[in-house]
């Protein structure tokens, strides 16, 4: 047994401990200090001292950027975990934002204090390579994530959405857990590389096969891949916005970031063909169909949407789909593409939430018809949503597009002859030549159709327009200098491995 | 310098956005004074362009790790359809002089849209060739959606997804391609030299040349550009039919003919009595000359005439392209030219002249109306660019459309009396429009609503004597651009086509 050095083991988390020190003294602030201040003051005051605890964290690890891996894998710092740490506290500040001038619930500090601990969750899932805590993190993660999802109390939707999620993620967590202890059972161990090495073999053991499938169904279900999506649409349209927005972005950054660890560390030496028509059984067919259900699945079915949050829910699976073609393809360009797609996903998902709960506020629901005419009432708004739209379809120069080309060129270099994997990449363009119909049919009821006669004034809140157009401004700037994001992305992994 | 042409037109329209409010001449004033900088640049360039050389603009490095460049340059051809572009964007202007709903959005729109299609004709670089080319479908969707009249939304969605659904294709085949060619470079010359085996081009060649040519109107994929011209306001579809479709064709020489040459040789057996997907390409384009001119004979509408003479003279431009010599590949070039000019000058009749003032653009309607006498300016031009159209000597269509059918008579003898047909029910369709809609004889006598037209202005003159004045030099003295597209065919980046299927 290893000597553990504690001393060493805290400064490493350090990050992660700012996180949480900063939700409790949020939590005490504002139940001690502002209890009886209005909801704007504590929101406000709340947010904004977790964003400053945010910043520190990334601070510290811009900072202070140690390497270390203790206890084989168990905690794991790296320029790469450094950077989705980074990414992941960034969208989680954006979130405090939108949130700010929320005004569902009274349980203010409680409300940022789960977003906190969420956010300290995903940190520690990125930074291990262990199943035990990769699993424990993931828990941390999802209980706060279901809390969240149900903090409307007044709203019964908001509840049996939260439900819904639940019971789904408990039964996914068992799934997952069930096929981590099978791979404990075959390789006797929890760190993923010293499994990848205890499976290897020249035939697939059966109980592996059932380790496989149940640990894709776990992080299928987190990053709502088709068939385990069932929760998204529900949770997207009733969850209070904030949430809805941090469980679309952060939560998705995290989630696919440790899928691709744990399918391409942990079953290294499994990985099988999707090359049609000759399947060869591993976990890259398993993913692969999962990848191509899901595309085919959201696409099709956000045409037939008519509000806009259950839209992003189905184009969020569709996006889960193409994002799973770069797990596919397990090379370090594919994670490369994989970490610019959903860090760029995120930010333009993150703004569309952001002038969704706007809409939302005072016009009272997110039906497309309460966006009729928004671009003559909200220009400066309605700019930046076509930008968050536009980048979600893929349209140049926006970052969505460069996202999608490197992920597709990433997937087709994967395998040495070009063809393997074409019928993926053929199916994902195709696909999001189907998305470009309903993202332009948002689209059109902004800009087109004319305002409804004694529509209400929208006002737009300044703190909601800033932080549109910083996003709108990132989702542009990355979509035409991809090299901004992509140079740090490429040395993370070039020094750190996969 | 030549690359401020896209500068300057996106520079404009971010300007039109900080305009104050509700100042809609200013936007116009703004809008044309853009438009005018970009088209002196394209004319400068054009002066001092030497034949047969390719002039890089700039060449920096873009996305070093993808090996992507930022690369702008221009040969006989592009700079061609940069002088068209220019035409047209200038044009264009001057006929939407009376949109009055929401300017500013419009001209951004617009300004961004010509800035988007220079880049596409600069583009030496395929991924930012298509970053243009994708650019281009937004603003398109949107002048059509809010300013368009028949059946807005319907068309430009269609359009919309059309466009799309092509540069979705041209998308696999530039990912593949690049990933082939060993994901080093994205630069039209370094890719073009690459040695893709011919099993390789066989397949890319059709996805590319379909994904390019579905936006340049290829038979049976051209359904989108009839609804959609038509439901286009006048600027939008001058825009469309005289430059935007040129996009396709222009990607089809430019990308899927030099990049799988090899995608044009014979396959080796024949199906269906085709031998290549040159025999297969040569027939739709064909028949798009043929059917395009026999619908536009029947339209009750006066925009569907116009929007169906462009499928067939869109057809002329893929027939020539896939002729595979040298006659027929200029007179193609040619023919983009001519066709710009020509169509926006005819949807600028239609759509500004006419329908702005009757509001209607029914035959049957327009008769009694006796537009001749009413609208005197409006007739002769129509009557003009009829002739010009049907490819009578004298006007631009007349050099181009020769061109090509020597360039069938080389390749294709049999076929080149198919596009003689196509040519004489050009003739009838004008002939029939012109008659419909200016010199009916009914209902003279009694009403005179006529007198109830606004006279034709001066922008709607001017922008007029323009085109009509473009087609008729380039007529007279083709040389002006054919010194300069001839050399330009000849230049190291066609070498493949030459060496590969070239007769």
């Amino acid at each position: 047994m290893t000597n553990i050095n504690y001393f060493q083991l805290l400064q490493l988390a350090l990050p992660e401990v700012i996180v949480v020190a900063t939700a409790l003294i949020v939590m005490a602030i504002d139940l001690m200090v502002l209890r009886k201040r209005t909801i704007r003051v504590r929101f406000a005051a709340a947010s904004s001292l977790a964003c400053i605890g945010c910043a520190s964290a990334i601070l510290r690890i811009v900072l202070a950027p140690g390497q270390a891996n203790i206890l084989d894998g168990t905690l794991i710092a790296n320029p790469l975990t450094h950077l989705v740490q980074i990414a992941l506290l960034a969208l989680t500040i954006c979130t405090l934002l939108i949130s700010v001038d929320s005004t569902f619930t009274e349980h203010v500090g409680e409300f940022v204090l789960l977003i906190m601990v969420a956010t300290a969750g995903m940190m520690f899932l990125v930074g291990s390579q262990d199943l035990l805590v990769i699993f424990i993190s993931l828990e941390l993660l999802s209980l706060s994530l279901y809390i969240l999802a149900a903090f409307n109390k007044r709203s019964a939707q908001s509840w049996e959405a939260a439900l819904k999620y639940f019971l789904f993620g408990g039964m996914s967590a068992a799934f997952l857990l069930f096929g981590f202890s099978l791979l404990y059972g075959l390789s006797n161990s929890t760190s993923l590389p010293r499994i990848a090495a205890g499976i290897h073999g020249p035939a697939l053991d059966p109980l592996l096969v059932i380790a496989i499938v149940t640990t894709a169904i776990g992080l299928g279900f987190k990053v709502a891949a088709t068939p385990f999506h069932f929760w998204a649409p529900d949770v997207y349209q009733e969850a209070p916005a904030p949430s809805a927005a941090f469980i679309a972005s952060g939560s998705k950054v995290a989630s696919f970031f440790i899928f691709f660890q744990v399918a391409a560390l942990g079953f290294a030496g499994a990985e099988g063909t999707a090359t049609l028509p000759h399947l060869v059984r591993g976990w890259v067919p398993v993913l692969a169909f999962m990848a191509a259900f899901s595309m085919l699945l959201g696409n099709l079915v956000a045409i037939r949407q008519s509000s806009l949050r259950r839209l992003l829910a189905y184009s969020a699976i569709a996006h889960a789909g193409y994002m799973l073609l770069a797990i596919v393809a397990h090379t370090p360009q594919s994670l490369a593409a994989l970490l610019y797609y959903v860090v760029t996903y995120a930010l333009a998902t993150l703004g569309a939430f952001a002038v969704i709960t706007v809409v939302e506020e005072q016009r009272g629901s997110d039906e497309f018809s309460k966006f009729d005419g928004l671009s003559r009432q909200a220009p400066v708004l309605s700019f930046c949503f076509a930008i968050f739209i536009l980048s979600l379809a893929g349209i140049p120069p926006l970052a969505g597009f460069f996202g999608k080309f490197y992920l597709f060129v990433a997937v087709l270099a994967s395998t040495s002859r070009y063809a393997d994997l074409i019928w993926l990449v053929v199916l994902a363009i195709a696909m999001s030549a189907v998305s470009l119909y309903y993202y332009l049919r948002v689209l059109k009821r902004v800009y087109v159709t004319p305002l409804a006669p004694g529509a209400s004034e929208i006002k737009s809140p300044v703190l909601s327009q800033i932080l549109a157009l910083a996003l709108a401004a990132a989702v542009i700037l990355l979509g035409c200098a991809p090299q901004l994001l992509l140079r740090w992305i490429l040395a993370a992994i070039g020094v750190s491995g996969l | 310098m030549l690359a401020w042409t896209i500068y300057i037109s996106f520079l404009g329209a971010a300007a039109m956005l900080v305009l104050p409010r509700g100042s809609a001449a200013s936007a116009r004033i703004l809008a044309l004074l853009t438009a005018s900088a970009g088209f002196a640049i394209a004319l400068v360039a054009f002066g001092h362009h030497r034949p047969g050389e390719t002039l890089t603009i700039i060449s920096a490095p873009w996305i070093p790790s993808l090996g992507i460049q930022y690369h702008l340059a221009a040969d006989g051809i592009s700079l061609t359809l940069i002088l068209l572009t220019g035409i047209i964007a200038v044009t264009g202007i001057l006929f939407s002089w009376n949109i009055e709903e929401r300017t500013k959005e419009f001209f951004a729109l617009y300004l961004l849209l010509i800035g988007a299609v220079y880049g596409v004709f600069l583009s030496y670089d395929l991924f930012l060739l298509f970053v243009f080319y994708e650019i281009v479908i937004i603003p398109k969707y949107f002048l059509i959606a809010i300013w368009g009249s028949t059946r807005r939304e319907y068309g430009a969605m269609k359009l919309a997804i059309y466009s799309f659904v092509g540069s979705a294709m041209v998308l696999v085949g530039i990912i593949a391609a690049y990933v082939v060619a060993g994901s080093r470079t994205t630069t039209l010359d370094e890719l073009a030299r690459f040695p893709f085996s011919q099993h390789f081009q066989m397949l890319a060649f059709p996805l590319v040349f379909v994904g390019f040519a579905i936006l340049a109107g290829l038979w049976p994929f051209h359904t989108w550009a009839p609804t959609g011209h038509v439901a286009a306001p006048t600027a939008a579809s001058m825009l469309l039919a005289g430059v935007v479709m040129k996009l396709g064709a222009y990607g089809c020489l430019r990308i899927a003919m030099v990049l799988f040459p090899l995608g044009m040789g014979p396959w080796g057996h024949h199906v269906l009595g085709f031998g290549s997907w040159r025999d297969v390409f040569t027939l739709l384009a064909v028949i798009g000359i043929v059917y395009g001119a026999m619908v536009a004979l029947v339209q009750k509408d006066f925009k569907f005439v116009i929007g169906y003479s462009s499928v067939s003279h869109m057809g002329f431009i893929l027939l020539g392209l896939m002729t595979l010599n040298q006659i027929g590949i200029a007179g193609a070039v040619m023919q983009m030219f001519s066709h710009g000019i020509l169509a926006g000058l005819l949807f600028a009749v239609v759509g500004r002249m006419v329908y702005a003032r009757t509001h209607t653009r029914d035959f049957a309607a327009l008769g009694p109306m006796n537009l001749n006498k009413a609208l005197p300016f409006a007739a002769v031009i129509f009557v003009l660019a009829g002739m010009a159209g049907m490819g009578l000597p004298g006007f631009s269509g007349f050099v181009a459309e020769l061109m090509i059918l020597i360039g069938v008579w080389h390749a294709y003898p049999l076929l080149a009396a198919w596009v003689g047909i196509g040519i004489v029910v050009g003739v009838v369709y004008i002939w029939r429009a012109m008659q419909k809609a200016f010199f009916a004889e009914a209902g003279t006598e009694s009403r005179s609503p006529h007198e109830l037209l606004p006279p034709i202005t001066l922008p709607e003159r001017i922008g007029a004597i323009i085109l009509l004045s473009v087609s008729v030099l380039v007529g007279v003295y083709p040389q002006v651009l054919l010194n300069i597209v001839i050399p330009a065919l000849n230049s190291p980046l066609f070498e493949g086509l030459r060496k590969g299927s070239w007769q």
